[in-house]
C-alpha cells in the first residue's frame, strides 16, 4: 500500500532522491536553477552605529527577474542582514536565525547580540558545508556597541569596520578603501555605504536599479528603502494601446451554473472580555 | 579485480582544453522601410558580470548606403569587419562602384560558410537601400544561412524585441487590425522604446543606442541614452 500523499513536514530539509539525482546529473540532466542575486551588499560602522546597504536587482542568467527586491533582512530589533548568493537560501536562512534569536531574548530577557547571530548564522551554514548559498553581511549594535560581520557560504566569518559581499563586492571594497575612515559622522557613512552600493550598480552587471539603506543606532533603526533611485525607467514615445476587440475570440459559451443560493446573517455580538 | 582494470579502458584521454570563444553581448536591430533603412545597436560591451566598454557600437558603415550591425563574440566581429572592408575596398577598386546591398549580404553568406566548421561566432545583418532605392534587411545565422526580411533584432535581447517588433509592424496577432508601413520617425521612435524595454531587463543591453538611418541623401545617425546600470 503507497503512503498517503499528504505527508507533513517533521522539519528540517529533504533529502530524498540525493542519490539518484547526483547521479541523473552526472547522465547529463539539467536541473532547474534558482534565484541568484548576483547582488552588491555592504556594511560600514560609524561612530555611534552601523550603516548596511543592498541594491535591488534579482538575476536569473542574463535576465532581469526582479528590479526592486529586498536584500536587506530584519533580525531583530537591533540587527538587520544584508544576503547575497541564492535568494531563497538568504531569505530562509535569516528568518530561522530571527526565530532564534526572539526565542533567545525571551528567554534571557535581554536584547540579543549581534555576536550571537554571527555564531548562529555560521553554524548553521557551516553544517551544511556550503551548499546554503547565503553569503551575508551581519550589521547591529547591542550592549557592547556596533557590531558589523561579513559570513561566508561555508561558514567563515570576519569582524570588521567595513564589508562588501556579492558580485560587486570588488566595486563597493575599492569604494570603502579609497574613502573609509573611523568614527564617521552619521551622513558621511550613509553617503559612503551610498557610493559603494552604486559602485556595484553601475560597474557590475549583476546588481542594478536602487540602492536601500538601513542605519541602525543605539536605540533607534531606520529602514530607508528606497533610499535612491539610481535608475529610472525611460519614458515611452509611442503609445501602446491597442483597439477593443485584437485579440480574437475564437468561441464562447454561456453556462448557468446550477447552484443552491443560501443567505446567511451575522449579528454582531460584544467580545467577552470577563 | 578484473572489472577495475576493464572499467579504466573507458576513461577520457587527457587533454588540454582550449576554448576560443567569449560572448561579449550587445543587441543590434534592422528595419525596411520603403525609401529608407534603419539600424539600431546598443554600445554596451562586457563579458560576464564586467563591462569593458559603455561606447561600443556594433554597427559599421560599409557603403554609402549599406549598413552591417554585428555582435557576439568581439574578437569575430573585429575579424569579421575587417575581412569584408577589404573585401568592399578591393571590389569598389575593381569595378569602380560600391557594392550594391544584396551583394553585400550574399557575399557574407560566402565569408560566414567558408569558416562551417570553426565558425566567426557573430550575429548579423545587413540594413541598406537596393538598387532601386528600396529598403532592405537581410538576417544571418552564424554559419552563412541568410535571408530577406522586413524588420529582425539580433543579439543577447533579440528573443525579448523581436516579438514586440511582429507585433508593431508586423501587425501580428491583431484581429481586425492590417499592418501599415511606418515612417522613419515612427520607426525611430519605436526603437527607441523597444530597447528602452530590453535594458530594464537583459544585463547585456544598455548604456546608449545609436540609430542610424540609410536614404538616398545618405546616412544620419543619432544617440539616446539607456540606464547604465
Amino acid at each position: 500500500m503507497a503512503a498517503p500523499c499528504v505527508e507533513l513536514p517533521k522539519g528540517g530539509f529533504s533529502f530524498d532522491n540525493c542519490a539518484r539525482n547526483a547521479r541523473l546529473e552526472q547522465l547529463g540532466l539539467k536541473f532547474p536553477t534558482a534565484y541568484k542575486t548576483g547582488t552588491t551588499i555592504a556594511g560600514a560602522i560609524f561612530k555611534d552605529g552601523v550603516v548596511l546597504g543592498a541594491d535591488t536587482r534579482a538575476t536569473e542568467d542574463t535576465v532581469v527577474a526582479d528590479k526592486n527586491c529586498a536584500k536587506i533582512h530584519y533580525l531583530s530589533d537591533n540587527m538587520y542582514c544584508c544576503g547575497a548568493g541564492t535568494a531563497a537560501d538568504t531569505e530562509m536562512t535569516t528568518q530561522l536565525i530571527s526565530a532564534e534569536l526572539e526565542l533567545h531574548r525571551l528567554n534571557t530577557g535581554r536584547v540579543p547580540r549581534v555576536a550571537t547571530a554571527n555564531r548562529l548564522l555560521k553554524q548553521m551554514l557551516y553544517r551544511y558545508q556550503g551548499h546554503i548559498g547565503a553569503a551575508l553581511v551581519l550589521g547591529g549594535v547591542d550592549v557592547t556597541g556596533p557590531n558589523l560581520y561579513s559570513i561566508w557560504p561555508h561558514g567563515s566569518t570576519d569582524k570588521l569596520p567595513y564589508v562588501t559581499m556579492g558580485s560587486g563586492s570588488l566595486a563597493a571594497m575599492a569604494t570603502f578603501e579609497d574613502r573609509f575612515k573611523p568614527d564617521m559622522t552619521r551622513e558621511e557613512a550613509m553617503k559612503l555605504v551610498r557610493d559603494a552600493i552604486a559602485a556595484g550598480i553601475f560597474n557590475d552587471l549583476g546588481s542594478g536599479s536602487n540602492v536601500d539603506l538601513c542605519v541602525i543606532t543605539k536605540d533607534k533603526v531606520e529602514y530607508i528603502r528606497p533610499y535612491e533611485v539610481a535608475n529610472i525607467r525611460g519614458v515611452k514615445q509611442r503609445s501602446y494601446r491597442y483597439q477593443r476587440g485584437t485579440t480574437a475570440i475564437l468561441s464562447s459559451e454561456v453556462k448557468k451554473l446550477d447552484l443552491d443560493v443560501f443567505g446567511t446573517e451575522v449579528k454582531h455580538q460584544p467580545m467577552d472580555t470577563q | 579485480m578484473a572489472s577495475a582494470s576493464v572499467l579504466s579502458e573507458y576513461k577520457a584521454p587527457i587533454s588540454a582544453h582550449f576554448s576560443p570563444y567569449d560572448f561579449n553581448g550587445g543587441t543590434v536591430l534592422a528595419i525596411a522601410g520603403n525609401d529608407f533603412a534603419l539600424i539600431a545597436t546598443d554600445t554596451r560591451l562586457s563579458q560576464g558580470f564586467a563591462i569593458h566598454s559603455r561606447e561600443c557600437p556594433k554597427t559599421f558603415t560599409l557603403t554609402n548606403n549599406t549598413i552591417l550591425g554585428c555582435c557576439g563574440f568581439h574578437g569575430d566581429v573585429l575579424t569579421l569587419t575587417k575581412t569584408l572592408a577589404a573585401r568592399l575596398q578591393i571590389f569598389e577598386k575593381d569595378h569602380n562602384k560600391p557594392m550594391p546591398t544584396a551583394s553585400i549580404a550574399a557575399m557574407l553568406s560566402t565569408i560566414l560558410y567558408y569558416r562551417r566548421f570553426f565558425p566567426y561566432y557573430t550575429h548579423n545583418v545587413v540594413a541598406g537601400l537596393d538598387e532601386e532605392g528600396k529598403g532592405c534587411v537581410y538576417s544571418f545565422d552564424p554559419v552563412g544561412c541568410y535571408e530577406k526580411e522586413s524588420f529582425r533584432a539580433k543579439g543577447s535581447a533579440s528573443a525579448m524585441l523581436q516579438p514586440l517588433l511582429d507585433n508593431q509592424i508586423g501587425g501580428k496577432n491583431q484581429n481586425g487590425y492590417t499592418a501599415q508601413s511606418l515612417t522613419s520617425t515612427q520607426c525611430v521612435a519605436l526603437v527607441k522604446d523597444v530597447f528602452t524595454s530590453a535594458a530594464e531587463r537583459d544585463i547585456y543591453t544598455g548604456d546608449n543606442i545609436i540609430i542610424s538611418v540609410v536614404n538616398k541623401d545618405g546616412i544620419k545617425s543619432e544617440k539616446f541614452p539607456l540606464r547604465r546600470d
